[in-house]
């Protein structure tokens, strides 16, 4: 097997915290907590979890458009914390991010010609004008919107539509893996499958590999080829997705996936309920970080030692003392 | 109601601009005759207490009332947006300096410390540039340098907010360095509220310019600003009412159209307007 495209070890990121009479520092968020996964080339790795349990931060770590504060990224041999400023940018054109709202995404004083073809201009990726706007076009009607659509303004357009503009931004750099955070959560139902396809023909077509970061856990079965699970910072499972699905393993995720709507009113299944908040990251539970509300927890052990992430059955990963 | 203001101002600034070619009226020659007469054809706006023409005394006046005005604005907000663009950006300890100037500027107690400059350079640069454009240089750098931190402070919080936007990150992660960051995406949604500012600032400059005219350290009390028209005429409001009204009403005017205008050019720069 070859190397992976992206491959992150043992990545960290805390916030400071600042606060008191003379702004010191007090605390810090621990939004990632030592996460390791790897992405091949033209896979889909999903990564789930609940609001606020570090998937976004990850992924823009990736992009170092949060600056990690420990840990190691390699994105195609190449050591990305340590790149400076030129290299990272030439690294961008590499990995992109397709973002959450489409409505914050797009800058609304720039018509969508400008948005989509911004990329070529910052890279110098086309030399005359009719070069760009032959790109531009050709992006466009990649993702399904028209060439007239170019000096349109984003308000303009629906989430949907607009959704497809920043996808089109990011495949002007013709990237290796995009990074899709939460790509579809804002639009409506109908809208996601759409965008969905889109996203799964493009992969297709460029060989892209994603990170497609969301809490649908539908949304995730449908497109990932592996998917991780995260709680607190910490990736507690990983696996292909039929695996995960099928035979979770660790208590969280089988409480995620019993959480999961069954369109067929007829089957009655075992809810595995959650009790309780996700704890404070700030200071987040001793040991494993679910012991807080795990249903087969077991103390001393689990509020003493974090499990590590190991490997239960070929390609199947889990971080719990007892599975 | 912004095209019509623009109208407007126009005519008004025509009129400062040609009206002295076309109302040859000079603009002291005293006529004790005429002592405060209300307006008649002779003397459309009527005259002062020395028996001035004040409709040439308007004409003149309303030159430099407007470009001061004009000029201490463009200063205060390039000041401004330059302060508050680096600061916004920047964060840390440069972020924290450019504050504490602002707020220095914020406490200084503007009106002592306007008259000790005026006072200190005013001879220097009457020598440099001559006497009239001496003191338009100074009335302006002193007035842009006491209205420039609202505008600051303004452009900084529009920065912070900004900058977090998540149109701004993708355009980080498409490489954008930080000068395209701020030129092509965080100023240009920044320049809103900044343009009202400074619509507001032109006002407030006339005004202030009148200020400083009527305690004898702005314009040689010979030329006739119109804030100067103003501060001379409320000793004869009540026996000569024409003489306050038309200065009056022309800084009204002005201040008004400028703030419509500016309210227009938001929405104009908006696309987000409704067609």
């Amino acid at each position: 097997m070859s190397e992976p495209l992206l491959k992150v070890a043992k990545l960290t990121k805390e916030f400071p915290l600042k606060g008191g009479l003379f702004g010191g520092h007090t605390a810090s968020v621990h939004a990632v907590d030592g996460v390791d996964f790897h992405v091949d080339r033209g896979e889909t790795l999903g990564l789930v979890g609940e609001s606020g349990c570090g998937k976004s931060t990850t992924g823009r770590c990736v992009l170092r458009l949060i600056e990690p504060s420990s840990g190691e990224i390699h994105f195609d041999g190449k050591d990305v914390r340590s790149l400076k400023a030129d290299d990272l940018r030439i690294l961008r054109r590499d990995i992109q991010i397709i973002f959450q709202d489409p409505y914050a995404s797009l800058n609304p004083r720039m018509n969508v010609g400008a948005i989509v073809g911004e990329a070529l201009i910052i890279h110098q990726l086309t030399k005359t004008k009719q070069q760009f706007e032959e790109r531009v076009v050709d992006l466009l009607e990649t993702v399904g919107l028209r060439a007239d659509h170019m000096g349109r303004y984003p308000n303009e357009f629906s989430g949907g539509q607009r959704q497809r503009i920043g996808i089109a931004r990011a495949l002007a750099v013709e990237p290796k893996l995009i990074i899709c955070d939460e790509p579809v959560s804002a639009l409506d139902v109908s809208i996601q499958a759409q965008v969905i396809n889109l996203l799964e023909d493009l992969q297709e077509k460029f060989g892209l590999a994603y990170l497609f970061i969301a809490h649908d856990l539908a949304v995730v079965e449908h497109i990932s080829k592996r998917i991780a699970v995260m709680y607190l910072g910490r990736i507690v499972e990983m696996a292909s997705a039929h695996e995960l699905y099928a035979s979770p393993r660790h208590p969280y995720t089988e409480a995620l996936l019993s959480a999961v709507p069954i369109p067929d009113p007829k089957v009655k299944r075992q809810r595995v309920r959650l009790s309780g908040e996700v704890p404070n990251p700030i200071s987040p539970p001793t040991g494993c970080h679910f012991h807080t509300r795990c249903p087969i927890a077991q103390f001393p052990l689990c509020k003493s030692e974090a499990p590590p992430l190991k490997q239960s059955a070929d390609g199947h990963w889990v971080a719990c003392h007892f599975r | 109601m912004a095209v019509a203001s623009i109208a407007i101002l126009t005519l008004l600034t025509a009129a400062v601009l040609f009206g002295p070619l076309i109302w040859r009226m000079p603009i002291n020659e005293i006529d004790f005759t005429a002592r405060l007469s209300p307006p008649s054809w002779e003397h459309p706006f009527g005259t002062d207490d020395l028996g001035q023409d004040l409709l040439a005394r308007m004409l003149y006046g309303g030159r430099i009332s407007l470009a001061v005005g004009f000029a201490a604005m463009a200063v205060a907000i390039i000041v401004g947006v330059l302060i508050g663009a680096i600061s916004g950006i920047s964060r840390g300890s440069v972020d924290a300096a450019l504050m504490w100037i602002t707020d220095l500027f914020l406490a200084l107690p503007q009106l002592p410390l306007l008259l000790l400059v005026i006072y200190l350079f005013r001879d220097f640069l009457k020598n440099w540039v001559g006497a009239e454009g001496g003191v338009f240089i100074l009335i302006v750098l002193v007035i842009g340098a006491f209205r420039w931190m609202p505008v600051a402070r303004l452009v900084r919080a529009q920065f912070l907010s900004l900058r977090e936007k998540e149109f701004v990150e993708a355009a980080r992660a498409l490489g954008a360095t930080t000068p395209r960051l701020v030129i092509r995406h965080i100023l240009p949604n920044s320049l809103g509220p900044v343009i009202v500012a400074g619509t507001i600032d032109v006002a407030a400059a006339i005004i202030a310019e009148s200020t400083l005219s009527f305690l004898g350290l702005g314009f040689p009390p010979d030329i006739p600003t119109w804030g100067r028209l103003l501060f001379d005429a409320k000793d004869y409001l009540d026996i000569a009412p024409h003489w306050a009204l038309f200065a009056g009403a022309a800084i009204f005017l002005t201040v008004l159209t400028i703030n419509f205008i500016g309210d227009g050019l938001r929405d104009a720069l908006d696309p987000r307007r409704v067609m």
